[in-house]
């Protein structure tokens, strides 16, 4: 497999986009990231797209025809909250094959008010079982997850709480989030409850948004970055849900995570005390917890410790090892399709000092990653070098 | 799924086919012979711990058992009440459940988790809805054993 560095990045501030259609705010993103990158349509000549809700509707292929039909190949990726990142990953590995010098990627979601509920099947209604046999939904799950750790390790909601009001704070200096308020301690353990112990600011916000990137070969990268500083992809990793015990009840989000985990830092050479700056899937203020731990940045039982000493804060607020300095999905919103694509840009943005970074810029970041999960079926880690 | 389960019983179906009703309303797994994993769903190919076919057996599970986890919902579909405790129940013979807590105070729950955890609770029936076809649908919840 060859070198393959990210030449361009682009993304529409994630919001609520009601007059836009789907391959509009995907296009958008593509333009912008085709300009970053200096190529044009014609350069690309592979395009992986990612988006959930219009699966069906080969939206990959109407991006293109918004942006420029040019007859090269299109995949169209749905992988849960994972598919942009999975669509990063089709487009990195057509070009570490060999196969193809430049490719696109495009992750893009317009949620509208659907939220994160999930839809309802078929069938008499009555045998449905949600809420009859406990729940399924993600606040619950989550939720779970989070007295998981509680159970184990005697971790008290207010730790919860407080990832909640980092993120907040993040996101204040980032132009791209949806939501840029900072919240207080009472403020979020005296919202509304939704899923104990999530109240409604440690639930993420749904949203409409897109991100985009092009991604390169290291010849291409000489013949068109013109010196300018670029990241390369230390390693692109999926994984799907092994066998656990509780399988059945209690979707494993740690056990699918650590193993993504392993296999990225083994592929990238690397351990986490290298990463200056970690995007990983904050769905809820539980599951960031949790990740601190699956992802190496604490000892197992030592998230709550982590959060106690300013663990995963910005180095300006005094904090180290810092974790969604966007403001994670917690503020900047949840486009299912699009978020993948999302946390890759952050990361870029940092490691090459871009000025979309800017006010937020983590200071010598020399490595990055960014994590998604998809429930019940994939985990993606993206491990970003300069 | 139920009406296969009981296509000329008119009295009362289970919500999922692995809750068996009549006199000692009880779950039923699948158990693999090779591995020892248990399933709740008996429409599967394979076991999806070691990957054998033809090793599961039917295998009838015990009514009592220990809270695991469980979270508070206060927020859900239109027409379901809320809040209501969402529980991981363990089971002795080694395969989790879940299912709703009844007959707990939520608030407590959420003041002090610790009064959940591993909680002993027990298998109680009742029914949740009636079906298009008019019949009574019965689900299965628990509460803190007697
Ligand atoms: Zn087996």
């Amino acid at each position: 497999m060859r070198n393959v560095y990210v030449l361009g990045t682009g993304m529409v501030k994630f919001g609520r986009y009601p007059e836009k259609s789907v391959p509009e705010l995907g296009g958008e993103a593509a333009l912008m990231a085709m300009k970053d990158a200096g190529v044009a349509i014609k350069d690309v000549e592979m395009f992986a797209c990612g988006n959930l809700y219009q699966a069906n509707a080969m939206v990959g292929q109407r991006i293109l025809q918004q942006v420029g039909q040019t007859g090269i190949p299109v995949i169209n990726v749905s992988n849960a909250c994972a598919t942009g990142s999975t669509a990063f990953r089709e487009a990195y590995m057509a070009c570490a094959s060999g196969m193809y010098d430049v490719t696109m990627a495009v992750g893009v979601e317009q949620m509208g008010k659907q939220g994160l509920l999930g839809g309802a099947g078929g069938g008499d209604p009555a045998y449905g079982t949600e809420g009859k046999l406990g729940s399924g939904l993600m606040p619950a799950v989550f939720g779970q997850a989070g007295i998981e750790h509680m159970r184990k390790y005697g971790t008290k909601m207010e730790h919860f709480a407080k990832i909640s009001v980092k993120s907040h704070k993040h996101a204040t200096k980032n132009p791209f989030s949806q939501y840029r308020n900072e919240v207080s301690l009472e403020d979020v353990m005296n919202a509304r409850m939704v899923g104990y112990p999530n109240t409604l600011y440690m639930c993420c916000p749904t949203g409409d948004g897109a991100a985009a990137a092009i991604l390169v070969s290291e010849d291409k990268l000489k013949q068109l970055a013109g010196g300018r500083k670029r990241a390369k992809i230390a390693a692109s990793v999926l994984t799907s849900d092994p066998y656990t015990d509780r399988d059945l009840t209690l979707p494993d989000v740690s056990t699918l995570t650590r193993r993504a985990s392993k296999q990225a830092y083994e592929k990238a050479g690397i351990g986490p005390k290298d990463v200056a700056l970690t995007e990983l899937h904050d769905c809820f203020a539980t599951a960031e917890l949790v990740h601190y731990e699956n992802l190496g940045l604490c000892g197992d039982g030592e998230a709550a410790k982590f959060i106690d000493t300013k663990g995963g804060c910005h180095p300006d607020l005094g904090g180290h090892a810092p974790v969604n300095v966007s403001g994670g999905l917690l503020s900047k919103g949840h486009p299912l399709g699009a978020t993948g694509v999302a946390n890759i840009c952050e990361v870029v943005w940092h490691l090459t000092q871009d000025e979309r970074a800017k006010e937020r810029q983590v200071p010598n970041a020399k490595v990055g990653q960014a994590h998604v999960i998809g429930l019940g079926s994939a985990c993606t880690i993206h491990i970003l070098t300069v | 799924m139920a009406e296969e389960a009981q296509a000329t019983d008119s009295g009362p179906r289970p919500i999922v086919p692995f809750l068996k009703l009549g006199s000692n309303p009880h779950l039923e797994g699948q158990k693999c012979s090779s591995c020892g994993a248990i399933f709740l769903d008996a429409k599967r190919v394979a076991c999806s711990k070691c990957g054998l076919t033809g090793t599961l057996k039917p295998i009838p599970l015990s009514n009592k058992g220990k809270v695991y986890v469980f979270s508070v919902v206060h927020q859900s579909f239109p027409g379901i009440k809320t809040p209501y405790v969402t529980v991981i129940v363990d089971l002795p013979e080694g395969v989790s459940v879940r299912s709703n807590l009844i007959d707990v105070n939520h608030e407590e729950l959420q003041k002090d988790p610790k009064k959940g955890f591993d909680m002993p609770v027990e298998l109680v029936t009742s029914v949740v809805a009636k079906d298009r076809e008019g019949h009574d649908v019965v689900a299965f919840q628990y509460r803190p054993s007697k």
